[in-house]
């Protein structure tokens, strides 16, 4: 098992030819991934990757089957893009695109609301089923198959957890990317609710960062649902200086509850497995999973 | 992006909000031209002399003053123009003021008294909607509201698909205790409010305070306005209105250098990778015993060019001790990082602060290889943890 994506993942990609999509699509495709095609207005018809291009999301999903699509669309239109796949019925919607307006995240986010599908972005690196899957612009050597989860809002810092836990002679069933956006899809506590509900995942590791109140819920619902499995955790972000935004557009610590050292708290206070030092990660997972 | 006071004020005015009225000058003798014009526009008698930086609390530090005739209007601005203002929201030095407002006074005697509420607009990042929080208690720091009266404060949730709805605008308006003339003012404010908001795909508008006129007017007579920064290019016009005197001159260059660089006042220089490593980064800095002298993050393409131009902006600040460089070598190669990194080290010639450099991911043992045979006073780590023990070791 691995949740989000697998090797039966029917996979598009928005923004198919563009530098960006082109780039990445040939480096999933390199890595096994089962990419079907992908959408760019005004190309369907060609080939590119040897894969089909449509004009539309919808023709993707009748043509080809399509379920999930990775978006490189560029940030003024990926909303919309959002929203096409939404409405044609696509099941996994994964947004690479930074830089979207917040104005047009709220629209797309109560657009896909009522309808049947899961966002995970945007500014995010995508997700990844090692040997399976790799939806995303992540680096898939780094990331061996084995039973850790991890969920990050982060690109390079999921990179670097992931080879921690694989240094420590362990695996990843799915890495989580959800993004450092103020508005995304998937939250961090729906991510590790998915890991800890994935029989296959046996510790998740959990990294946020400064801003927002995602850790905190996701500790909380952790608490609340019993779990026996261990949770890693890491906030970056303790130096960072209140008030100004760190890179992530959500990364900025707006008041006191929102500061590493009060997310930490909360995650210690629900049970899980705090480090202080990112250089800790692997070793802590290696630790609970003992 | 932020915006000024009055920069703030005009964008609201044009969408129909009443806002204290007021003309900007850049010295005295400007000051007093602008308070005639306004005495004229609008018979006001007095003026309130405001300093225009971007921080908050201004009062507090003598930025803001009442000015009672002609003669205290060119005191008051010749000694607000050029000063460091400080307030609780700047740094010790305080920031210098380039600029008034010269405001119309608008707390007059009149039939009831003056009355002064809380509003700003905002993002609530629980669930992805637009919210309008209001007190009636105006022009106090509205934290302190939150902790000490928290049930004074109300807030409104806008779906984003009908927008503002009329029963919302008088639900505030009711909430706020008024009646009459105010109560329908308020509603105006309030719906005009949001609508500028939205319009301008702006992420924060605090308004405080929000005043009830002796006379029943509703108006701004402050305004705090940030600008969602991805969304500047469908604005051109506001897009032009950014003040780079407000702004930290390294953060600004480093900025168009295509750099995310946010400066701090420690002693340890770092060049990253990503923004989440970039912040794991300057926490490791702390806990190897050095304070981080900045956030920077350089972004996918880690080539000689825009290591160089790290280097050159970490460098401008005086305080850097050492310098430490985290890369995880993902799509991007460590060795071509590592002779970037060699390569921005020669032509720079004179790098006197010891550098540490942590490579990892593809090609990671080359690019140590590299940086280890280059006769470079580099050092090499490949962990995480290893490049910690090497900063604290250069700072002992």
């Amino acid at each position: 098992m691995s949740v989000l994506v697998n090797k039966d993942s029917k996979i598009i990609v928005q923004g198919f030819t563009g530098s960006e999509g082109t780039f990445h699509a040939s480096q999933m495709i390199e890595y096994g991934t089962n990419v079907v095609g992908g959408v760019t207005p005004g190309k369907g018809g060609q080939t590119h990757l040897d894969k089909p291009v449509f004009n539309t999301v919808e023709e993707a999903v009748k043509q080809v089957g399509a379920d999930t699509t990775i978006i490189f669309v560029p940030p003024a239109f990926a909303a919309d893009a959002i929203m096409e796949a939404a409405d044609a019925g696509i099941k996994v919607i994964i947004t690479i695109t930074e830089g979207i307006p917040v104005a047009d995240m709220i629209k797309a986010a109560d657009y896909i609301k009522d309808r049947n599908c899961r966002l995970v972005g945007p500014n995010c690196p995508g997700v990844i089923t090692p040997e399976e899957a790799k939806v995303g612009i992540m680096p898939g050597f780094v990331f061996k198959k084995g039973n850790v989860g991890i969920v990050s809002k982060s690109g390079t810092l999921t990179y670097e957890a992931a080879d921690q836990v694989v240094k420590q002679g362990l695996g990843i069933t799915t890495a989580i990317g959800i993004g450092g956006d103020p508005i995304i899809g998937t939250t961090t506590k729906e991510a590790v609710e998915m890991l800890i509900n994935d029989p296959e995942t046996k510790a998740v590791v959990m990294i946020g960062e400064i801003g927002g109140q995602l850790e905190a819920d996701a500790a909380n619902w952790y608490k609340a649902s019993g779990s026996k499995k261990p949770v890693v955790g890491f906030i970056a972000g303790e130096t960072a200086p209140a008030g100004r935004t760190m890179g992530h557009a959500g990364a900025i610590v707006g008041g006191s509850d929102d500061t590493a050292q009060a997310k930490k708290k909360i995650m210690r206070a629900c049970g899980i497995h705090v480090v202080d030092s990112p250089a800790e990660i692997g070793k802590k997972v290696a630790e609970v999973m003992a | 992006m932020n915006l000024h006071e009055y920069q703030g004020k005009e964008l609201l005015n044009s969408f129909g909000v009443r806002i204290q009225r007021g003309i900007v000058a850049q010295n005295a003798d400007e000051a007093v031209a602008a308070a005639k014009k306004l005495t004229e526009d609008t018979g006001t008698g007095w003026h309130v002399i405001k300093a225009q930086v971007h921080a908050g609390g201004r009062g507090k530090g003598g930025g803001v003053k009442l000015a009672k005739s002609l003669d205290d209007v060119k005191t008051i601005a010749s000694q607000i123009i050029g000063m460091d203002l400080v307030t609780p929201q700047t740094s010790a030095e305080g920031k210098r003021v380039h600029q008034v407002l010269v405001a119309e006074d608008v707390y007059y005697p009149g039939d009831s008294e003056p009355e002064e509420y809380y509003m700003s607009v905002l993002l609530n990042r629980g669930n992805g909607r637009n919210m309008i929080m209001y007190s009636t208690e105006g022009g106090m720091d509205i934290e302190t509201v939150a902790e000490e009266t928290p049930h004074l404060i109300f807030t409104e949730e806008i779906d984003p698909a009908t927008g503002i709805l009329p029963f919302q605008a008088r639900k505030v308006a009711f909430n706020l205790g008024l009646s009459g003339t105010a109560f329908k003012e308020m509603t105006r404010f309030v719906t005009s409010l949001y609508t500028a908001y939205v319009k301008s795909d702006s992420s924060l508008f605090e308004i405080n305070p929000v005043l009830k006129t002796s006379d029943d007017k509703i108006m701004a007579v402050d305004a705090k306005v940030t600008l969602d920064d991805n969304a500047l290019f469908r604005h051109k016009d506001l897009a032009e209105l950014r003040d780079l005197r407000e702004e930290n001159p390294i953060e600004v260059e480093a900025g168009a250098l295509g750099l995310n660089y946010v400066d701090l006042d420690g002693n340890v220089g770092c060049m990253v990778n990503g923004a989440g490593l970039a912040m794991a980064t300057m926490d490791l800095i702390k806990q190897a015993g050095g304070e981080p002298a900045n956030f920077l993050d350089v972004g996918g393409t880690a080539d000689a060019a825009r290591v160089e131009a790290a280097f050159r902006i970490i460098l401008k600040d005086p305080n850097v001790k050492a310098i430490l460089i985290n890369i995880f070598g993902g799509i991007v190669r460590c060795d071509r990082v590592a002779q970037g990194v060699i390569d921005a080290y020669k032509n720079m010639g004179n790098i006197e602060v010891p550098i540490i450099v942590r490579l990892q991911g593809t090609n990671a043992d080359i690019a140590k290889e590299l940086i280890d045979s280059s006769g470079l006073d580099v050092k090499s780590a490949v962990e995480f943890q290893e490049a910690a023990d090497k900063v604290q070791a250069v700072l002992a």
